[in-house]
This record gives C-alpha cells, structure tokens and sequence, in this order.
C-alpha cells in the first residue's frame, strides 16, 4: 500500500524515493545511449546512462561513486533539479514511450544510502582528502557553489576553510528550497557527507565583520566568494512595511526551521508578486499551510513568464489564481494589510533583453483582498559587500564579472554560483565551484 | 580494493575477464581498444583453415521488450589470412606483455596439421592456446569443431598431438552439444589438456519468420541451425561447470567459465562454481567493450564487501553445497509467508499457484475493491513459485517450518532409514 500512504500529505514529496523493484524496472528501461543526450545536458556531466547501468547490475555503491564523482551534490541535485529540463528532458524516450527515464529519482535511489542514510559498510568514506599540499583556501558563503570547490579542492590537498554567516550552512539549499522538494535535514546531512572530504566549516562568521577582507585575503593562498544573492528587496510600494508584507524566502526559511503548524494560512488569502520559480515556491506552500486563496501577481503576461513550465502546472494543480498583466502600485490596511492595489498592464514589443516591455492602462485599477503578502520579485545583488574586496568588478546589473575559470579582477580572487551568474539552478553553482578549484589548483600549485 | 589478478592453468591475467574467441577478438585493433577499456585478456578468434562466412549469419531471442537474451549464430571460424592475425598477435603482445592472449585453433584432424599451426601460433606470441573442438555448425559439418567434441576419443587424441609440441598452457573449449559434459572434460585431461573452457553455442534455431515460413537467420530462402549463446544459456553453462568441479576425475582442473556473462554477477558465479577466468562474447557484441568497467569495479566491491583480497578465494566455494538430488533432505519444510503490508494487489501469485501449482492461494475482493490473497497454509508444499512470479521484492517469503522429524533424504528413505515428515497432499487422497 505504499502509494496511498504519500498522497495523504501536503508536504510529502513531490518526487519520493524509489523502491529496488522500482528502480531495477526503470534502470532496466534505460537505453544506454551512445553519447548520452542527458549526460550533455547536465551541467555536471554525470555518466547518466554509466550510474543507471551499475544500478540495473546492483552495484550501488559504483553507481553513487559515479554521480558524487561528477556532482558532488548528487543527492540534493537529486531532488532539486528541474530534470524536466535538464537530463529527463534531453531522454530520447520522451519520443518513444513520452516518458524519459526517471533520472532524478534513480539519482537519489543511488546516492542516498551513501550520502544522507548510510549506516554500516556503506557509511565506509567514499572519497578521501589527498595529503596537505601546504595551500590553503578560504571559501566565503557555504552554499552549493563553495561547497564544490572546497570538496574539490580538499581531494587535491588544499586545506579549504569555509566561512559562513547563516548559522547553518547550506545557502539557499538548506533555507529556500520548497520542503516538498528537499528538507532542512537532508541538505544538512549531505553537507555534512561533504565535508568528510576534509573541508572546514566554520559557521555564525561574517566576513567584513568578524574577519576583515584582507586578513583573508594574505592568510590564504586563494579566495573563493560564494556568497549568492541577497534577500528579495523591498519593491518600493507605499504601505509596504506594514506587517503582513515579506520576503518569499525569509517565508520558506521560517517554514523549514519552525514547526509547521504554527504556520497554518487556514481561511487566510496570500499573494505573492512575482513571476519565477522562487514566486512558485511561495505558492504551493502557502497552498499546503492551507491558505483560502493563493494568488500569483506578475506584472507580465503568460508567454513572458519566467518560471518552467513544469513550476508553473504544479502551482495551478494546488489551487493558485494566476494574476496576470497586474502591477501592484500600493499596499493598505488599518495596522496590518489587508488589501493590495494593482493596476493592468499591457504587453508591447520586445526590449533589448528580449523581454517584451509593458505598460500600464489607466484606469485599470483594482484590489485584492489579503491577509500576507510575499515579495518574490527577485533577489538582490550583494553589492555592498562585493565592493569591499578590492579590484573585484561588478557588471551593470551587479553580477561579479570573471573569466571562463571564474577568476574575478583580483587574480587571488575566484568567484562562482549566484552571485555570478544572477540565479541559476543547484547544478549550476556545483559546477561552476569545481571548476573553480580545479582552476585555483592549476594557478596556484600547477596541478591539472 | 581486492586484487583480481588470475592463473587459469599458467596464463596470468590482470582480472579474470576474457573476451571468448568470437567477432570481439577478429582484429589486432579490437583486442588493443579492449585490453585498454579494461579486459585481462583475450582468446583470439579461431585460427585455422582458410574459410568463406554467408553474408546473413546471426539471428537473436528478444524478451519483453528487452533485446537479445539469446544470440545465434552461423558464422565460421576467422576468415582473415593467417598470416596477418599471427602478425597482429605479435603486435599486440609486444604492446601489452602482461594482458592474456589466447590463441583458439581448429584444423583437420591430422598430427602434422596440428603441429604446424601450435607452433606458429606460439611462435606469434600466444600465451596460451584454446582447441576449439565446439562449434556446433559449418565447420562439424567438415569434421571439425563440435565434431571432435563429442567423440572423447578425438578429443583426447588431438589433445594428445597439440600437447607433443606445445610449450604453452593448453585449454580445450567444450561443446555443450552433448549427454554429458564430464566425459568430454575427462577426455580432454586424459589427453593432457592444462585445462578446459566451456560452454561453446548449443545447437539452436532461435526463430521462425512467421510471414516467410524461414528460420533465422535467413540465407536466400534458406536457414541452418546455428549456435545459441548470451544471457539464456548461462544457467546450462552454470551446470556443465559445476559438473565438471564436482566430478572425481576432473576436481581440480582450471576451468575457462563462458557462457551468457554480461556482469560481474555472473561472473562471480561461474567463480563460485569452479571457474578461474570467465570470457565474454554476446554481452560485448550486445554493449561493446566498455562493460567491462563495471564488470571489475561490481567484482572488486563484491570481493571486498565480502572480505575477500583475491579471486582465488572465492573461487570453488559453492562445489561442495552441490549434491545429487538423493542426498536432499526431504524433510526440509517451507511455506509460502505474503506480507500483506507490502502486497500490491496484483494477484499474480494466486493465478500461479491456482493453475500452475497447488491451488494453495485463495483470493477475494477486499475493501475498494483490492485484491486480497492469502496463503492456505496446509495445501501450501513449498514449490517457491509464488515467490517467483511477485513483482515486489520480498513481499512473499519462503518461510522454514520446524517439524519434529529428523532429516532424511531419499537415499535414507529407500534404505529403510529415517521417516518422512506429513506431506500437505496426505490429505486430499483420503
Ligand atoms: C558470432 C559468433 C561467432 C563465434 N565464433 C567462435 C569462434 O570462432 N570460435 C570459438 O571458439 N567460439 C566462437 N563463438 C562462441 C563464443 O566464443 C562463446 O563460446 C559463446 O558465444 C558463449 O559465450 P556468450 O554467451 O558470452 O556469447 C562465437 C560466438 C558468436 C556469437
Ligand atoms: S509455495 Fe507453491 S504451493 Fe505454496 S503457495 Fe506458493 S505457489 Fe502455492
């Protein structure tokens, strides 16, 4: 009965873990393709096809060897990944059978006994930190891209030490992920997998504050910033600071350390203002705390819409009201809010950023009634922090600029994740962090 | 890390991996990308007499959508000249002196014949050679192959001349095309082979056109059988191995396990059942060279989880645990035990066991409408089917029932030795 048994709740997950029956009859339908189309289009470039073999033979420990070997996140990646656009979406059997192999979730049947439940013989280490070589590292931010690097950079030999404000480390794998897709747990488990490979961790330290910019910049050999985004700032709308009005992710981060029925939305209605996956995020959980009514306010149409597909279908499955072409303009109510005022919106021609500009109708004013409101309009650029590490440079829109091996301006400075590239997936900052220290490896000792 | 370093009969090699003497080892080329992909060795592709292949030549067994679970073939013996796969054996083993290469022969069966071509094969470099006494079609036809395989006499004959010359390891590859498999080992050591390596194709038609009436493979509106291999033959092979590990006369004599290996499983239980080294050929065909990456790296972890540092200490190790069926013991009670909790309603035990078994498993419509099945547990005599046939892993378990009654096996029974315990079907002669 094990099906019905995961439907019942609203938090359950939305891709659950995977029975061995279950996964030897989709390893089994697995074509093993030459030049596998889903290996290219991982960022990671795990052997897909190679991991789903060894799962089909019941060599699971080779078969997590070959994915955390690739991706050293390969269990939260597991979870996280948007598969349908990434390696499920490049399966051929999307042609043949209109159903791709369920990489993700044979990707988490892999790595899990290894990584988040190991216990006994498979608890043994899979990969171990090459002897000290003398160099050493500072990592800023413990997020995915730092996490990689300094994973990478301890099995070549560097001592990697991370620095993290949060006190928990993770970034936005631990606080912001939707709990339905990963838990708190279980990011904090994998990270703690992670550092086996020799990392130091070093938590509650804020750069800039507790130790200067320079003190790490002359006791390390190299430093690698991966401090990602900041909170989703304010949108600048009048009655915005009355209470009831938050950020999506500081929202999420209170779902996922709290306890959850202190956080019920019964009988409540939310809107969230935004448009991409982390705006989707704060739909469905505001739907599964129970909310009367969920919301999704984008100041563009359909077709402009950021958030995938897929993101965008499960929002409406649980119940979301699109409110599309609609720009709040202010924020109301006696001493919480209780109404959001927007105003229609019009598409017109694409722009210079292939976005189509929008304007607004007059007289097209309307209200919503709401008990939350939560900003997902994107998150801010760590400028102010970024702008003290010297000859860093940022581009126009506050990305730090660097070279294709993520060196920034200053040539003892490598960068990689968010704060580069402005938002992009787990799997991206996973990849990018390594070969970061792959390069940092190369610049500073010679290694390849 | 266990170390998987082999000696079949005095030819070493980095693991027990072979590719078996087929179209994986035609060229010099191949056995260079495979040694490199990771095999420990190679058997050449048969050596002999200049021959002529038809165009049309394999022909395969598909199984629920998976392909090729049986593979036939009516292809001859090398048909490139000898003189450029001996300049290719040279080549390859200069370039990997410690990688195993095996020449396979087969000529006609004359003294001098079989002296020549021993000698230029071992003068090409071979560390090993494997007669080929087991082809099953074309060249049996010729007097050849499964010809000499199935008589011992030429067996052992032939052996005997190779041997008079030969200064490396001498293994004799067996046809499975015959009563009894042990007969042809015996031959073979009598003769004074170093070793043997079984099993060769069986005797196959793996199909009908069922719109042009022909077999397959179909030759211009006609067919011949061919010689069945891949992964349905492997438990016909596992048995002649074991026969052979268990039998008096051949105890002890290095065996070259084939016979439809594709992974490090199967391998380990051609190990465990005597074999020093396996080849492969039907999986290569099937996947090509890189499967044996994880063919080393599932045996090694298997080795170490076991806490096994070398092969050598697996090998043999379930020969004694095989018996004659009289020597079971009939006493042995189990039952068929359905956990309910992990049962999924698919019904399909109680169809297996209702018409194919025991009518031991009653099924009713429970609540929404879901199948229930339950175990009628004095009608229930153990067969395993049930258990067999359930998709969800252990779901239904074989579960031991003590009984009072001491073991007794059949040859106690028939002795006047030893009681049997009740049988369930005790009660329905009454
Ligand atoms: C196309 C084909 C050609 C073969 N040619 C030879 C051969 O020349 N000499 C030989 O000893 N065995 C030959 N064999 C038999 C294989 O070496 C091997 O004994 C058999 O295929 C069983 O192994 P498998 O199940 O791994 O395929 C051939 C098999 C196939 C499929
Ligand atoms: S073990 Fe055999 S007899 Fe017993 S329930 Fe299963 S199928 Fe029927």
């Amino acid at each position: 009965m094990r099906a019905l048994k995961s439907s019942l709740d609203p938090f359950a997950e939305k891709k659950p873990a995977m029975a061995r029956d279950e996964a030897l009859i989709e390893a089994n339908r697995c074509l093993n393709c030459y030049d596998a189309p889903c290996m290219r289009a991982c960022p990671t470039h795990i052997d897909v096809p190679g991991f789903i073999k060894k799962i089909a033979t019941g060599n699971l420990r080779g078969s997590a060897r070959t994915i955390l070997e690739a991706n050293i996140l390969g269990a939260s990646c597991a979870r996280v990944c948007p598969t349908e656009v990434l390696c499920e979406g490049a399966c051929v059997l999307n042609d043949l059978h209109h159903q791709p192999i369920d990489i993700g979730r044979l990707q988490r049947y892999a790595t899990d006994p290894f990584v988040v439940a190991a216990t006994g013989p498979d608890a043994r280490p899979m990969f171990t930190a090459a002897p000290k070589n003398g160099k050493r590292a500072a990592l800023i931010g413990a997020g995915p891209a730092s996490l990689s690097c300094a994973a990478e950079l301890s099995r070549r030999g560097w001592e990697a030490v991370i620095f993290e404000s949060a006190p928990q480390p993770g970034g936005l794998n631990t606080y912001g992920v939707a709990e339905y897709k990963m838990t708190y747990e279980t990011s904090l488990k994998e990270i703690e997998w992670v550092l086996e490979c020799g990392a130091e961790l070093r938590c509650d330290t804020t750069i800039g504050r507790d130790i200067a910019v320079e003190t790490l910049l002359s006791d390390y050999d190299a430093v690698f910033v991966g401090v990602g985004l900041g909170p989703v700032g304010p949108l600048g709308l009048p009655g915005e600071d009355l209470p009831g009005v938050r950020d999506v992710l500081e929202f999420i981060a209170e779902l996922k350390t709290s306890d959850r029925s202190a956080m019920s939305l019964k009988g409540q209605k939310v809107a969230i203002i935004g448009g991409g996956n982390t705006a989707i995020d704060g739909v469905t959980q505001a739907c599964r705390l129970g909310a009367e009514v969920v919301y999704m306010v984008y100041r563009r149409g359909l077709d402009d819409l950021p958030a995938y597909a897929h993101e965008l279908e499960l929002a409406r499955t649980d119940g979301a009201q699109l409110v599309l072409n609609a720009l709040p303009t202010c924020v109301t109510g006696p001493d919480r809010v209780s109404e959001l005022t927007c105003v229609r919106t019009r598409s017109g021609e694409p722009g210079s950023d292939g976005k189509r500009a929008f304007e607004v109708i007059e007289g097209s004013e309307f209200k919503l009634d709401v008990d939350l409101i939560l900003r997902a309009s994107g998150q801010e650029k760590r400028r102010g922090f970024l702008g003290t590490i010297p000859s860093l440079e940022l581009d126009r829109s506050g990305r730090v600029v660097v070279d294709g091996d993520g060196r920034t301006g200053n040539e003892k400075v490598y960068a990689a994740g968010d704060c580069v590239s402005g938002g992009q997936e787990v799997v991206n900052a996973v990849a990018d962090g390594k070969r970061c220290a792959v390069a940092i490896d190369r610049a500073f000792r010679g290694g390849n | 890390m266990a170390n998987l370093r082999t000696n079949t009969a005095g030819i070493l090699s980095p693991n027990p991996f072979w590719l078996a003497s087929a179209p994986p080892t035609n060229t010099g080329d191949q056995v260079k990308r495979a040694f490199d992909a990771g095999w420990g060795g190679a058997v050449w592709k048969t050596l002999g007499e200049p021959i002529v292949n038809t165009w049309s030549r394999y022909s395969a067994v598909d199984l629920n959508g998976v392909k090729m679970i049986g593979l036939n073939n009516i292809e001859l013996i090398t048909d490139r000249p000898l003189e450029v796969n001996l300049r290719e054996i040279t080549e390859v083993k200069k370039q990997y002196p410690n990688h195993a290469v095996i020449v396979s022969l087969m000529v006609e069966s004359k003294r001098e014949v079989w002296h020549e071509i021993v000698k230029r094969a071992e003068g090409a470099g071979a560390d090993g050679l494997e007669l080929n006494f087991g082809c099953p079609h074309g060249m049996s036809e010729r007097g050849m192959g499964a010809a000499v395989g199935q008589v011992p006499e030429y067996t052992c004959q032939i052996t005997t001349w190779v041997k008079e010359v030969a200064r490396t390891p001498v293994l004799v590859k067996l046809t499975p095309n015959i009563t009894d498999v042990r007969q042809a080992a015996r031959a073979a050591k009598s003769g004074g082979a170093d070793g043997v390596s079984l099993i060769n194709t069986i005797n196959s038609i793996t199909g009908v056109d069922l719109d042009t009436f022909t077999p397959r493979p179909a030759v211009a509106g006609k067919s011949s059988h061919g010689g069945y291999c891949g992964p349905a033959v492997k438990p016909i092979a596992l048995n002649m191995v074991a026969s052979i590990s268990a039998d008096s006369e051949t105890r002890g004599l290095p065996i070259s396990g084939i016979g439809g290996i594709s992974t490090w499983r199967d391998a380990a239980e051609f190990i465990l059942l005597g074999a020093t080294s396996v080849q492969v050929c039907t999986a290569v065909m099937h996947y090509g060279f890189r499967i044996i990456e994880d063919m080393v790296d599932g045996l090694s972890n298997y080795l170490d989880e076991k806490g096994l540092a070398v092969v050598e200490e697996l090998r043999g190790r379930s020969v004694h645990t095989v018996h004659d069926w009289k020597e079971l013991d009939l006493n042995y009670v189990v039952r068929a035990s359905i956990d309910q909790e992990k049962c999924i309603g698919c019904g399909l035990c109680y169809t297996a066991c209702n018409d194919g078994a025991h009518q031991a498993i009653g099924a009713e419509r429970g609540e929404n409408g879901r199948t229930i099945v339950r175990v009628i547990e004095d009608a229930c005599v153990g067969c395993n089917l049930c258990s067999l046939v359930c998709p969800v892993d252990d779901c239904i378990r074989m579960v031991q029932i003590p009984t009072e009654v001491a073991p007794c096996s059949w040859e106690q029974h028939q002795s006047g030795q030893g009681k049997l315990a009740p049988r369930p079907q005790d009660k329905n002669f009454h």
